[in-house]
């Protein structure tokens, strides 16, 4: 009974804890516009904003939007993720690719995939593949560095005893390398999904005629900040789902390390 | 208990150096080690830190080449890794993805070979941890850990099994415990050992000889066989008489520390 009791507090507690601020702020900033000191045309209140929500979800077109928006976040991440992964696991096994890729990743990478428009223009025209191209620009270096780091920080301890009991290279890879490094891959996972969502946007900067980052765009046009923010909020909860869902098969993959949960 | 039934040497270590270069200086960390160990042999070799023990133990594994002199196998010059030799670390080392069992069968060369599932329950038995094979490292204490590390090494049964410093991160009631594991393996399987340690009473507890190094260069000091009979009581006359000679190897009568016993 009072353990029942403690787990029930102990809920209530971490409920108020992960939810609390944001109610908080919420409440403030609604309050703030019924008081006029926030003016409704530079930022809405929530109150407006959640109608604007509904009724974009009402007549389906907000639903059309992400459905868009998720499938071209999907195929760009998946390219990336197929590429990052093979590419960064040949870089990090062997040292001759990696000398010779080390020097054109540290220059592409920090070039954003918005300055590549142009180029993705001309290279694949206004339809979908430049739109996927940006995004898998997005998405493909935090994975392939990501693998690569995991690969290299191999324990040396574990490589010595694999030495000793003579385990062949295609084991050694298999059963040490890549499990040592998969912590580190799923990070890279988890990076390159979140900045392939951020990306949308800059993608459906070109010629777009549906998704959140053109629903955003055209709002804009028209001034209504509203529904700006209504695509805003859409990225950031559907961004939030994406990362729950890796991160969920993450420690469904991971069973064989406690996990630091703060002190 | 000398296994004077079986003579064979089973290592011949004649002339080792062995030297690394940092900064263009010449750090000798072996210096002329010789040391014959026989078939069945428990050997252990004892000096402090620094004293080139465990590179000793590493040529000997196969881990470190480069080195001048002799080390041979049987007939057979050590240049790099065998099953013949299995190695325990100071550190468990298990691989933390692979539950006790799958880490066992990791010293398996082939898979697929028809011993393996009677071999590793067979092994889990003899280091005492027959309900532990689907456990992860994680869940283990030290002491099992180390537990395992010594069945992974025995699974291909080397015929030298090496040990460096292996029980030196456990507490010392679980090192006791470990200590008569080890006796009690050996003495069923009756593969040679060699064993470094820094801790005095726990060479003289396991070895047929205890091997005294000094430091830089690493050479041998002495070779002190140790004729008691097993298993040997720690508080015995004849083990501290012999327990105060080797500690006379490491400090001067002056500063001779506290006579200490784990």
């Amino acid at each position: 009974m009072a353990y029942s009791n403690i787990r029930y507090t102990e809920k209530v507690k971490h409920f108020t804890q992960y939810f609390g601020l944001l109610a908080l702020l919420l409440l403030v900033w609604e309050a703030l516009s019924r008081l006029g000191v926030i003016q409704p045309i530079i930022l809405p209140p929530p109150s407006q904003i959640a109608l604007v929500f509904y009724d974009l979800l009402k007549n389906g077109s907000l639903l059309k939007h992400i459905g868009i928006s998720v499938l071209r976040v999907l195929e760009g991440f998946g390219i990336a993720a197929v590429l990052g992964l093979t590419l960064g696991m040949g870089i990090g096994l062997s040292q001759n690719l990696a000398r010779m890729s080390d020097l054109i990743i540290q220059v592409i990478k920090p070039i954003p995939p918005i300055a590549w428009i142009p180029l993705a223009i001309l290279w694949f025209g206004i339809g979908e593949q430049s739109k996927v191209f940006i995004i898998f620009l997005g998405a493909f270096f935090p994975v392939i560095i990501n693998t690569i780091d995991g690969i290299r920080q191999t324990d040396h301890k574990l490589v010595e005893v694999a030495r000793i009991l003579e385990v062949s290279k295609s084991r050694f890879i298999l059963e040490v390398v890549i499990p040592g490094a998969f912590p580190s891959i799923m990070t890279g996972l988890r990076v390159g999904l979140m900045v392939a969502w951020m990306c949308v946007v800059a993608a459906e900067l070109i010629a777009a005629s549906g998704g959140v980052g053109y629903l955003i765009m055209d709002a804009r046009q028209l001034s209504q900040s509203d529904v700006v923010l209504v695509g805003m909020i859409t990225i950031g909860i559907i961004g939030k789902l994406m990362d729950s869902i890796i991160s969920w098969i993450e420690k469904k993959v991971i069973t064989w390390k406690p996990v630091f949960i703060g002190v | 208990m000398n296994n004077n039934n079986s003579v064979r040497p089973k290592l011949l270590i004649e002339n080792l150096s062995k030297s690394y270069w940092v900064n263009n200086d010449e750090l000798k960390a072996l210096q002329d080690i010789n040391l014959t160990i026989l078939n069945g042999e428990f050997v252990a070799i004892v000096g402090s830190s620094g004293c080139g023990k465990s590179t000793l133990l590493k040529i000997i594994a196969g881990l470190e080449n480069g080195y001048k002199g002799t080390v041979l196998l049987g007939n057979e010059k050590i240049s790099g890794p065998g099953l013949d030799r299995g190695m325990v670390f100071q550190e468990h080392r298990l691989l933390p993805w692979l539950t006790v069992e799958k880490n066992i069968t990791f010293g398996i060369k082939d898979k697929k070979s028809k011993v393996t599932a009677t071999t590793v329950s067979e092994h889990l038995d003899l280091v005492g941890l027959s309900g532990f094979a689907n456990a992860y490292p994680f869940q283990l204490s030290g002491g099992m850990a180390q537990r395992v590390s010594i069945a992974r090494a025995l699974v291909n049964q080397p015929e030298l099994l090496l040990f460096d410093e292996p029980f030196g991160s456990l507490d010392a009631l679980t090192k006791i415990q470990m200590q008569k594991e080890v006796l009690r393996i050996w003495e069923a399987e009756k593969t040679t050992m060699i064993l470094v340690t820094h801790d005095i009473d726990e060479a003289i507890f396991l070895g047929d000889r205890v091997v005294v190094m000094s430091s830089r260069p690493g050479t041998i000091r002495k070779i002190i066989p140790i004729d008691l009979l097993r298993p040997r009581d720690r508080s015995s006359y004849e083990f501290t008489q012999i327990r105060k000679a080797i500690y006379h190897e490491f400090f001067t009568e002056a500063e001779e520390p506290f006579s200490y016993a784990i």
